[in-house]
């Protein structure tokens, strides 16, 4: 079987979506508090992967995707997923060869940023609060990296995207 | 090795562009017409993703509603009955209550009051944004919504409808932080505005002066004031006030009638068509 899909541009799409699906999927209150911020961590692994292929132009498509999803104010995970995702773009090089649990410290850090940003915002639009439970998802996000890093090199080396 | 940034912009470039394009959208939303439009497009292009993700739901409540005993489903139905012959004796008082308001309304020589164009709209089972309270319905702008729409549901008013797909629509609730929603006292016809907390459960009573005479259980209806709502619509029931002088006005605080975390079946009303009875047609 010929499993080389040309460019593999599917399996890179195909993966943010599903990690979209996955974002507004329902879910019970407490696991909904403690859900990753997966298109988040798909976008860092493939631009910490492919950094010629996925940096900040799809970082932006794909948070302006998830901005009209969750009925967010238009532009702020576009602008936060840019911003992560120039980081990991940059210093690729490095954060590569770092260990796995190093890693996610890092992915820890990016997404304290990124929910510290979503919260300004919110904050910007209408008077909310700023609480601890906005670092769940970065707790959750951090214990989900390693084993999300594992499952998209094997499924980008049987796919063989470059 | 490839060249790692060889086409296109570099990637500071990038980053400049993409920086600006979402400032100037953050500024632009909710301000800009043009803007509303794109995100009309935009909702159109994602709601397989919303249709995908509320599938297993609707998976699992079809298969629970199919595979239900026969038991259950005499008993439901007996109980049924038993509630439409407790409803169609109220209904008989109310078209005898309707034409006696009709005929004091021409009497008094006020505008008469026509019933509105409705349809049910079901919720779809989806995550939204933490920040603010929404819910995402299965009627579009195929279906005639149209944004600032008022949604009730069984209870009474649920929010109104803030932006519209082809097929999907968000309904943002009175419990929202930014909602508002004019209301009279049902009791003494005082009027006031309820705003939302961001609480499903709490909403407050914003410029109610010390002296109003509002009470802990009034009944809040909607005044219709503003075109937005219809009038005459349970919102809220008061459930606390404090007359502290040394804040401007009084501190009051209600609660919805409508259940805003538990939602199934909403209504979209069109208050400003005239009704053309569904149960005509089932007859």
């Amino acid at each position: 079987m010929n499993l080389q899909l040309p460019n593999g541009r599917i399996v890179i799409i195909g993966s943010l979506l599903l990690a979209l699906v996955l974002t507004i999927m329902p879910m019970p209150a407490i696991a909904s508090a403690w859900r990753p911020t997966w298109v988040l961590l798909v976008l860092l692994y493939w631009t910490m992967a492919l950094p010629h292929r996925v940096n900040v132009g799809n970082a932006w498509l794909f948070g302006l995707l998830q901005d009209v999803l969750l009925g967010a104010p238009l532009g702020v995970h576009a602008l936060s997923y840019s911003l992560a995702c120039y980081i990991f773009a940059l210093n690729f090089q490095r954060f590569r060869n770092f260990s796995l649990w190093q890693q996610s410290l890092l992915v820890g850090v990016t997404c304290v940023l990124h929910q510290l940003l979503r919260f300004w915002a919110a904050y910007l639009f209408d008077d909310v609060s700023l609480s601890y439970w906005i670092l769940l998802p970065v707790v959750s996000s951090m214990v989900l990296w390693p084993w999300l890093f594992l499952l998209l090199r094997k499924i980008r080396r049987r796919f063989k995207v470059r | 090795m490839k060249p790692i940034f060889g086409r296109g912009p570099s990637l500071q470039l990038r980053l400049v562009i993409a920086v600006l394009l979402s400032l100037s959208l953050m500024a632009a939303d909710k301000s800009l017409p043009q803007v509303s439009q794109f995100k009309f497009y935009l909702s159109t292009l994602v709601s397989p993703l919303q249709y995908l993700a509320n599938a297993p739901q609707s998976a699992l409540t079809w298969a629970v509603e199919h595979l239900k005993s026969r038991q259950k489903l005499i008993e439901e139905n007996s109980k049924l009955r038993e509630q439409a012959l407790i409803d169609s004796a109220e209904l008989q008082l109310l078209a005898q209550l309707t034409q006696e308001n009709l005929r004091l309304r021409q009497l008094l020589g006020s505008s008469e009051r026509s019933s509105v164009r409705k349809m049910v709209a079901e919720v779809f089972s989806v995550n939204s944004d933490q920040y603010s309270l929404q819910v995402v319905i299965d009627k579009g702008s195929f279906d005639g919504a149209y944004v600032g729409q008022p949604v009730l549901d069984h209870n009474g008013v649920v929010g109104q409808v803030d932006e519209v797909g082809s097929t999907t629509s968000r309904v943002i609730l009175i419990g929202d932080s930014v909602h508002s929603i004019p209301v009279r006292i049902h009791r003494n016809d005082v009027r006031a505005i309820v705003t939302g907390t961001g609480e499903v459960d709490k909403l407050v009573l914003q410029y109610v002066a010390h002296s109003t005479d509002i009470r802990i259980g009034d009944l809040l209806i909607s005044s219709g004031l503003g075109g937005r709502f219809p009038e005459g619509y349970p919102v809220a029931r008061v459930t606390s006030v404090v007359r502290d002088e040394s804040f401007p006005f009084a501190q009051v605080t209600a609660r919805p009638i409508a259940e805003l975390d538990r939602l199934r079946y909403l209504l979209l009303l069109w208050p400003n068509a005239i009704d053309q009875p569904l149960s005509e047609g089932a007859n």
